[in-house]
């Protein structure tokens, strides 16, 4: 949840008087909300955090970063299914070679 | 150096390596403060990399280890209730309560519904008006501004069956009790980046000067982190305290200037009790009179809740910096993520999982006067 990642505007319209974008993060689209950053225009990257613009970051950075988070599975972490997720880490234990050995 | 070739720019990471190297002189312990730089930390094994006289010590920044347990049992009470949605982050699904969590309480019937963005509960809301929707609004300066727009929303639209359980903390109140506290060891910050690209780093100088600290605004990516240390350390061996902005591709000075804003008309500041530490004055927000109307703990009584910690937990003396998580008698045995005791071993940012998920049991004992005062 903490997690911040960079996304690339592909569209921007108005819904109930705010101003929403379709934003892609490395392949996965989420609805973002750009009242914060009222000014970010479509291809434009911007650090988002649970669907809200926060902060404009420039294109080499942001791709950087989300080659990154990719390979370390973060994007999976932040978008994947929670509820799998959560089961998850209720019922095994951690990947064999990269958890504690008891 | 195992991990070194790991780095996005291996070359790089060894120069920043090296700098630091040629420059310690002496010990020094740096708290990096986001949870998210302790994975990337313990992931990258970065303090393994570094000089032995740099210390790392994990901070409280982990919004859903620091939530209070009277918090979440409250959550737990309201998503019991017939009629309620009850919204929340993913994070939240597996954070103990006394007795249950809100993974349990989904099993046993109730409503509850994870969203990405706290403006999908909204919506959820705006579907099901004959539900009472609730959102669990925790985090820090990075959370509060996105939940406040949301609260905001609800009373622009005329929702009034939305409402938010609020629990948010603020970062420099926190900083500061750390460094009033005896036992405190700390003698330089890495502060938490994306809370800074909110707040910017004006709050900082003050901190800086009074505890004759260098506070080093840092990101979370390993090449962040060791620009963040080299920086610090560099101010150190100087003799300097001042605020200093290794994060310059995501922070400006003043921040969000709409975000803060919106901060300050949706809540006020408040005395927040965080979980394992106990209240820090004015360290937290809760919402302002004008949107009382949408604030859940008015909604619903929800008092006079008991709680129950676990008492082989040290998960407080963990966020403190006071006790490496490895140290703690549970780790691994009785406490772990499947079975966990303390939020820090169940949040995804917790200090206790890092350790768990990437951290060899080789238990190295920390020095000496790292031990708690208990
Ligand atoms: S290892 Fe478990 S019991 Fe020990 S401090 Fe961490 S969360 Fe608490």
């Amino acid at each position: 949840m903490c997690l911040a990642v960079p996304g690339r505007v592909l569209d921007i319209e108005e819904r109930d008087g705010t101003r929403m974008a379709n934003v892609d993060f490395g392949g996965v689209v989420k609805e973002v909300c750009l009242e914060y950053l009222p000014d970010l225009q479509v291809g434009e990257y911007a650090i988002v955090h649970v669907g809200f613009a926060l902060q404009r970051l420039d294109e080499e950075s942001a791709k950087q970063t989300l080659e990154l988070f990719a390979t370390l599975g973060m994007l999976q972490e932040e978008f994947g299914d929670p509820w799998e997720m959560a089961a998850e880490t209720g019922g095994t234990l951690p990947p064999e070679g990269e958890g504690a050995r008891l | 150096m195992k991990y070194i070739d790991e780095f996005q720019d291996p070359d790089l990471a060894r120069r920043l390596l090296d700098d630091i190297h040629s420059t310690v002189t002496r010990p020094w312990a740096l708290m990096e403060v986001c949870g998210g730089q302790t994975h990337t930390i313990i992931r990258h094994g970065i303090d393994q990399l570094l000089p032995e006289q740099v210390e790392l010590i994990h901070g409280p920044g982990c919004p859903v280890c620091v939530t209070p347990l009277e918090v979440i049992d409250k959550a737990l009470e309201i998503a019991s209730r017939p009629g309620v949605i009850f919204c929340s982050f993913g994070d939240m699904l597996r954070v103990p309560g006394t007795g249950r969590d809100l993974f349990q309480v989904r099993g046993a019937g109730g409503d509850v519904r994870v969203v990405y963005s706290p403006l999908d509960a909204l919506r959820i809301a705006q579907q099901n008006p004959d539900r009472e929707v609730v959102f669990f609004g925790i985090g820090f300066e990075t959370t509060a501004p996105p939940n406040a727009m949301t609260v905001y929303q609800a009373r622009k639209l005329g929702i009034r069956n939305f409402s938010l359980l609020v629990s948010h903390v603020r970062v420099p109140p926190a900083i500061e009790a750390i460094m009033q506290s005896p036992s405190c060891r700390v003698q330089g910050f890495l502060a938490a980046g994306h809370v800074c690209s909110v707040m910017g780093v004006e709050e900082y100088p003050e901190l800086a000067e009074r505890f004759r600290v260098p506070i080093v605004v840092t990101g979370f990516e390993p090449l962040d982190i060791l620009e963040g240390v080299r920086r610090t350390v560099a101010q150190l061996e100087r003799g300097e305290h001042t605020v200093d902005n290794a994060y310059p591709r995501a922070v400006r000075p003043e921040g969000n200037a709409a975000a803060r804003a919106m901060l300050e008309d949706v809540f006020e500041v408040t005395d927040r009790a965080w979980r394992g530490i106990g209240v820090i004055p004015d360290s937290g927000w809760r919402l302002s009179a004008k949107y009382r109307d949408h604030d859940a703990e008015y909604r619903f009584s929800v008092d006079g809740i008991q709680t129950r910690e676990p008492a082989e937990c040290r998960s407080g003396e963990v966020l403190q910096g006071l006790l490496k998580p490895h140290e703690c008698e549970a780790f691994g045995t009785l406490c772990t993520p499947r079975t966990p005791l303390g939020a820090t071993m169940v949040s995804s940012e917790g200090a206790c999982a890092a350790y768990y998920l990437y951290r060899r049991l080789d238990l190295t004992p920390a020095p000496r006067e790292a031990s708690p005062v208990v």
